[in-house]
């Protein structure tokens, strides 16, 4: 059977669980749980599960993120008179929903939208300490900052989103509802709102790097697997140290379409794809509504999108072979 | 039982023919799957209709076997045309006790049709026997009701005259042979008590928000209170003008939207233009100014018709906060995008159809000395009977 016909790990390695350094930062302290293996597990990546670091800023993330998940919760049970059954049968309706417009930037009582600015504090120290703590975890481990990085760049559009747009709106209703239905109802309702968000460029780019990081991993990861009977697959050494594998995939990739990356640049583009997804999607979210009022006018301002100037009416159509 | 140089030339060449064997079975029968829905057509096929220029994407898809079927409640439709007033016919309000005063200037004929379709068509077999029922008011009331939209209206409910047809409404049109027409719509209460403001209109699964999460109060903001339906802001950039709607507006907006497309059976691009859903450069369609109007229609007969009848209505037929049964799209149109396919309602029913009093029989001849009073048929009146709509 070819290689590529598989959708799972073909290799698990056993042995000894791996504890992982034990240097002068203290990480042994730190490390939690008793390491196992699980062969399901080892389908999808690494066999080994645990230990894990948690380390202070990790409990500050759990302990506000498990509060936020449960306000959420509650208010959707509450909303449903405490029934179980109704709470399941709901729960793709329900929503933990920002305060009404007339409040503004005040605090709104609890039941329109004060427990939603509470659980939104909640997220935010949840989400900023857990990225504390994976900057805080690649120092440790003398790596470089690019995950927690690429991690801000997701946290800017979630600022954007939650705090950032709504204060320059002045209202903290402009904010996303938590809810299955509700968020969706929140997207398409904003972009109906401001004219159609397909004619603002940044949302266009964030699609396009979206789009375009779906495309560089099906390249990239088919790339790798194909030449992993020739040692593709072990890529840090490729680097440095050329071998048949990158030379095949090279020249497999240059007689394609006359260029191509190397095992080094690729996870450039990858990472940088990645990232401006977020980046160029929150800065056009950050500039609707606060800059541009409708996107659709201003782009036929901008003689980005034709302006129709032809007939229009039943005339215009019907009887005249459509 | 195979010849002996078949087995051996067989054991010497082995060969995988599972493999190549599977590839062409599936490569084969995608082949006659495909050839099987080009030739015979496919179960779901569909047909749409253009709705606005070409080039803008605008057409309403259906499928073929749901578009050819007619409304299931629009078969039991009868209709019989008015008994054209002989000379000395007695009027109802002489020759039948307690007639009803709104339709006592018609023939006894007359009143006796008009009468005996209405009780077929709302499915109330008692209704105008002369006792004053809350139906009995409600009917009244719902008679001028008919009428009025029928002249005041027209514009909605005949704005396919030009193709042929004079659609008009009657009693029909909604009741479909029910006492309480399918498609009227309550207020909805806070959908909960836990929430104020802006979380308590929406969020759950009711009839008013279309089983969606979005307001359910859309129907009775927009088409009772008459809230302005507003989304967009026309400026490209943002100026300060006060109250410019916000996506709160849009929601509810989008609730209202969705009831107009299940009711009509449309989509989005029935009326609009996905690029932009406003009315931008005149890109106005004939549906929309027919939507906008109908609109208005709604709005009158929830708050002048329909409001007041609550009044008169026992509590079984009133809706959870106390309100009377009001209208909309879907009462009329039950989801399809003339209601009763068009069906000409009214030139059968001069009688709902204008609120001027018909005029009287002509009065009998004198009836000559010796002779029986008598009119040939031939000498019957050639205009059109007392009432009817006049045609252009």
């Amino acid at each position: 059977m070819a290689e590529y016909q598989n959708i799972f790990t073909q290799v698990q390695v056993r042995g000894a669980p791996e504890w992982g350094m034990d240097n002068a930062e203290d990480m042994m302290s730190e490390r939690a749980g008793r390491p196992g293996f699980s062969a399901l597990l080892g389908w999808i990546g690494n066999a080994q599960l645990g230990p894990i670091y948690l380390g202070m800023w990790g409990l500050i993330s759990l302990a506000t993120g498990t509060l936020w998940l449960n306000i959420i919760g509650f208010n959707m049970l509450a909303q449903v008179n405490w029934d179980i059954a109704e709470f399941i049968r709901q729960l793709f309706w329900l929503a933990l929903e920002p305060p009404s417009p007339q409040y503004g930037l005040r605090i709104p009582p609890l039941d329109d939208g004060g427990w939603y600015i509470i659980a939104s504090l909640m997220l935010l120290i949840s989400v900023c300490t857990w990225w504390l703590r994976v900057y805080q975890l690649a120092q440790m481990h003398r790596m470089g900052k690019h995950v927690a990085w690429a991690f801000a760049a997701a946290i800017w559009l979630f600022l954007v989103l939650g705090l950032l747009r709504p204060i320059l709106m002045g209202s903290w209703s402009e904010a996303v509802p938590y809810g299955i239905f509700p968020h969706l109802d929140w997207t398409t309702a904003f972009s109906i709102r401001y004219g159609n968000l397909y004619y603002n460029p940044f949302h266009a780019l964030s699609i396009v790097f979206l789009y375009g990081s779906v495309l560089l991993f099906a390249m990239h990861g088919a790339t790798i697997l194909a030449v992993s009977r020739f040692g593709g697959d072990r890529e840090l050494e490729q680097i440095v140290d050329r071998g048949t594998a990158s030379e095949r995939a090279a020249l497999f990739w240059r007689w394609t379409m006359g260029f191509n990356a190397t095992m080094e640049g690729i996870h450039r583009w990858a990472w940088w794809f990645a990232v401006l997804t977020p980046i160029t999607g929150g800065i056009g979210i950050l500039l609707t509504g606060t800059v541009v009022d409708n996107w659709f006018i201003w782009a036929q301002e901008h003689n980005f999108a034709p302006a129709y100037d032809g007939p229009w009416g039943y005339e215009a159509y019907q009887g005249n072979g459509g | 039982m195979l010849p002996k140089w078949f087995d051996s030339w067989n054991r010497n060449n082995p060969r995988d023919v599972f493999g190549p064997g599977i590839i062409v079975g599936v490569v084969g029968a995608g082949l006659i799957g495909a050839w099987i829905v080009v030739t015979w057509g496919g179960a779901l096929a569909t047909v749409s209709t253009q709705t606005g220029p070409r080039g803008t994407g605008m057409s309403v898809p259906e499928f073929a076997a749901a578009a050819a079927r007619p409304d299931p409640t629009a078969a039991a439709y009868s209709s019989t045309p008015p008994v054209v007033p002989q000379p000395g016919d007695p009027l109802a309000r002489d020759a039948i006790a307690d007639a009803e005063p709104l339709l006592a200037d018609l023939t006894v004929a007359n009143y006796g049709r008009v009468v005996a379709a209405m009780r077929e068509w709302t499915g109330i077999p008692t209704l105008f026997d002369g006792e004053e029922t809350y139906q009995t008011v409600v009917a009244r009331r719902m008679i001028e009701m008919t009428r009025t939209l029928n002249e005041a209206w027209s514009g909605h409910v005949n704005a396919y005259a030009d193709d042929g047809t004079d659609a008009g409404v009657n009693c029909f049109t909604c009741h479909r042979g029910e006492p309480v027409p399918s498609g009227v719509w309550f207020g909805t209460p806070p959908v909960t008590q836990a929430t104020a403001g802006w979380a308590s209109v929406q969020n759950r699964v009711t009839l008013t928000s279309q089983y969606t999460s979005l307001p359910s109060d859309a129907l009775e903001k927009y088409l009772v209170d008459g809230a302005q339906i507003t989304v967009h802001d026309l400026a490209a950039r943002v100026e300060t003008t006060p109250d410019l709607p916000t996506w709160q507006n849009t929601e509810r907006t989008f609730a209202l939207m969705n009831y107009f497309a299940n009711s009509l059976g449309v989509n989005c691009v029935f009326c609009h233009n996905s690029r932009a859903f406003y009315a931008g450069q005149g890109e106005v369609t004939a549906q929309w100014s027919n939507a906008s109007l109908g609109i208005q229609m709604v709005l009158e007969l929830n708050n002048d018709w329909l409001a007041p009848i609550a009044a008169d209505l026992p509590a079984a037929r009133l809706g959870p906060l106390g309100d009377g049964p009001k209208a909309a799209c879907n009462t009329c149109h039950k989801g399809h995008q003339r209601p009763m396919g068009g069906a000409d309602m009214i030139s059968d029913w001069p009688e709902l159809a204008s609120s001027a009093p018909p005029a009287p029989p002509p009065p009998a001849p004198e009836p000559a000395p010796g002779t029986a009073p008598q009119t040939p048929a031939e000498e019957a009146p050639a205009e059109p009977p007392a009432g009817q709509p006049a045609q252009d």
